[in-house]
C-alpha cells in the first residue's frame, strides 16, 4: 500500500447538525470497494500529528481522485470537530489507504443485500447503496436506518429517491415523524419482516457498540447465520 | 506546497512516551469485531492447546478457574488508533497451559468460539507476555469485550487478543489468521507501527 497522500477538501456538504460530508481531491487515488476507510492525519505547526480513521460515504469509480468521507464531530473530540467545522475549503489534510479488507461489497456479491445502519453508520453502508444503485443488480437491497428523529437522517433527499429501486426503511428510536405508522423505538423484532431469505445474501451492519450488538441478536434470532453477518462498530 | 491542515492545534501531547505513533488515549473502553457477538456459558467452555504432532490438552471452566490467577495492570493498543491505559484484567498466564505440553513450534494459532483466529510467535505468549483473562476491572468479562475469557498480549495490537478464546495450537510455521490474511501486520507491534501488511 502506498504511504501518505495529500488530499484537498473541495467540498463540505451539511448532512446534520454534527454529521459532514467531506469532499477531498487526492491525486493519484488508486481506487478502493464500497465499505473501505481511510487513515486522515493532521499536523500542527509544530510538527504534531493525530491520525484517525474515517469511512468512505461513496464508492470509487465516477469522481476518481477524489473521496467522498463522512466526519461525526463528537464533543470534545481533538480531530473530528477540526474536520466537521474548522478545516477550511482548499485546504490540505493528508489521506492513507484503502483499509480494511472485511466490511465491504461490490455489487459482484449474488444474492439479497441486507444493510443495518445506526445513526452516522450509515457512512460505509451508503457506500455501498450507491454501488448497488449504480450496478445492473436486480437482487433485494434493504436498508434498515435506524436514527433518533428525522432530523438526524444523512442523506435524506438521496435515499428518498432511490425508494423505488431499494427498500428503504428508516426507524425512528426517539422522535418519530408526523403520521408515522410506527411508534419510535428502538429497532426490534418486528422492523425485521418481510426481509430477503436469511439463509442467502449477505448482512452489514455499522453503528455504536450498542446498537451493533443489539442488531446481531436480533438477526441471530431471526434466524440469520454468523457467518452471513459483517459487523463494523464506533467508539 | 503550502502547510497542512491549517489551524489544527492537536492535544494529546502530555502522552508521550506512553503513546505509541499514530494513537490517542481513550477513556471509554471501544469493541472491535468482525461479526455478531457469540455468547458461550461456562459449563460449555472449555481451553484446548494443540500440538503440531495433534496432540491436545483441556481445561474446563472450573480447572481453568483453579489454576494460579495473576492480575496484570496492563496499557492496551488497538489498531483503530485508541489506546487505553492501566487496563486491570484477571487471569491465567499463558505459561502455565503451554508448560503442559511437549512442543518444539516456534509459532501458535489462537482459535475462537467464532471461528475467529490470530498468530503469534510462541515467544511473545510466553514469558510472562500473555494471558487467558476472564475478568475486567474486576468484575467477569462481559461478551462484548471477549468473554468468558480471551486472550491478553497488551505487547501487541489488541487484535492478537483474540476475543472468546477456545484454544492455542502449536504450528511449525507462521500461519496469518483472520486480520493477518485481510490486509494486517503478521505481527503487529505497536511501538514500530505495524498496522498493515506494508509496515
Amino acid at each position: 500500500m502506498h504511504g501518505w497522500r495529500r488530499a484537498r477538501l473541495t467540498e463540505r456538504t451539511r448532512q446534520t447538525a454534527t454529521g459532514r460530508t467531506l469532499r477531498l481531491d487526492v491525486p493519484e487515488w488508486p481506487g478502493h470497494l464500497p465499505g473501505q476507510h481511510v487513515d486522515i492525519r493532521l499536523t500542527a505547526d509544530d510538527g504534531y500529528q493525530a491520525v484517525r480513521s474515517y469511512s468512505l460515504a461513496a464508492p470509487a469509480g465516477a469522481g476518481a481522485g477524489s473521496i467522498e468521507l463522512g466526519v461525526q464531530a463528537t464533543s470534545g473530540g481533538e480531530v473530528s470537530p477540526y474536520l466537521a467545522d474548522d478545516l477550511p475549503l482548499g485546504a490540505e489534510v493528508e489521506a492513507r489507504g484503502p483499509l480494511g479488507g472485511w466490511f465491504v461489497w461490490t455489487p459482484r456479491e449474488s444474492g439479497p443485500l441486507l444493510l443495518v445502519a445506526g445513526g452516522s453508520g450509515i457512512v460505509p453502508l451508503m457506500a455501498m447503496v450507491r454501488a448497488r444503485l449504480a450496478s445492473a443488480s436486480d437482487e433485494p437491497c434493504t436498508l434498515l436506518y435506524s436514527v433518533r428523529s428525522p432530523a438526524e437522517v444523512w442523506y435524506a433527499e438521496e435515499l428518498d429517491a432511490a425508494a423505488h429501486r431499494i427498500r428503504v426503511r428508516l426507524l425512528h428510536t426517539r422522535v418519530a415523524p408526523d403520521g408515522s405508522a410506527r411508534p419510535a423505538g428502538r429497532i426490534g423484532g418486528p422492523d425485521l419482516r418481510d426481509l430477503p431469505p436469511s439463509a442467502e445474501g449477505r448482512c452489514y451492519v455499522c453503528g455504536p457498540t450498542g446498537f451493533v450488538e443489539h442488531v446481531g441478536e436480533l438477526l441471530l434470532t431471526t434466524g440469520y447465520a454468523p457467518g452471513r453477518i459483517r459487523t463494523e462498530r464506533f467508539g | 506546497m503550502g502547510s497542512l491542515s491549517p489551524g489544527f492545534h492537536g492535544r494529546t501531547r502530555a502522552f508521550e512516551g506512553r503513546l505509541p505513533p499514530g494513537q490517542y488515549p481513550t477513556e471509554s473502553f471501544p469493541v472491535l469485531s468482525a461479526g455478531p457477538t457469540p455468547h458461550v456459558p461456562t459449563d460449555r467452555w472449555s481451553f484446548t492447546v494443540t500440538t503440531e504432532r495433534g496432540e491436545t490438552r483441556s481445561w474446563t471452566w472450573d480447572e481453568m478457574m483453579a489454576l494460579p490467577q495473576e492480575e496484570p495492570t496492563v496499557d492496551i493498543h488497538c489498531v483503530t488508533r485508541w489506546s487505553k491505559f492501566d487496563t486491570r484484567w484477571r487471569g491465567v498466564s499463558l505459561d502455565v497451559f503451554l508448560d503442559e505440553v511437549d512442543s518444539s513450534s516456534e509459532h501458535v494459532v489462537a482459535e475462537s468460539f467464532d471461528g475467529y483466529t490470530t498468530n503469534l510467535p510462541r515467544e511473545d505468549v510466553t514469558g510472562g507476555k500473555a494471558w487467558l483473562a476472564h475478568a475486567y476491572d474486576g468484575y467477569a468479562l462481559s461478551p462484548d469485550h471477549g468473554g468468558p475469557a480471551r486472550l491478553v498480549v497488551p505487547h501487541l495490537y489488541f487484535w492478537k487478543s483474540a476475543k472468546w478464546i477456545k484454544g492455542i495450537i502449536l504450528t511449525p510455521d507462521d500461519e496469518p489468521g483472520f486480520w493477518e490474511s485481510a490486509g494486517y501486520h503478521g505481527y503487529g507491534d505497536p511501538w514500530r507501527e505495524q498496522r498493515y501488511w506494508s509496515d
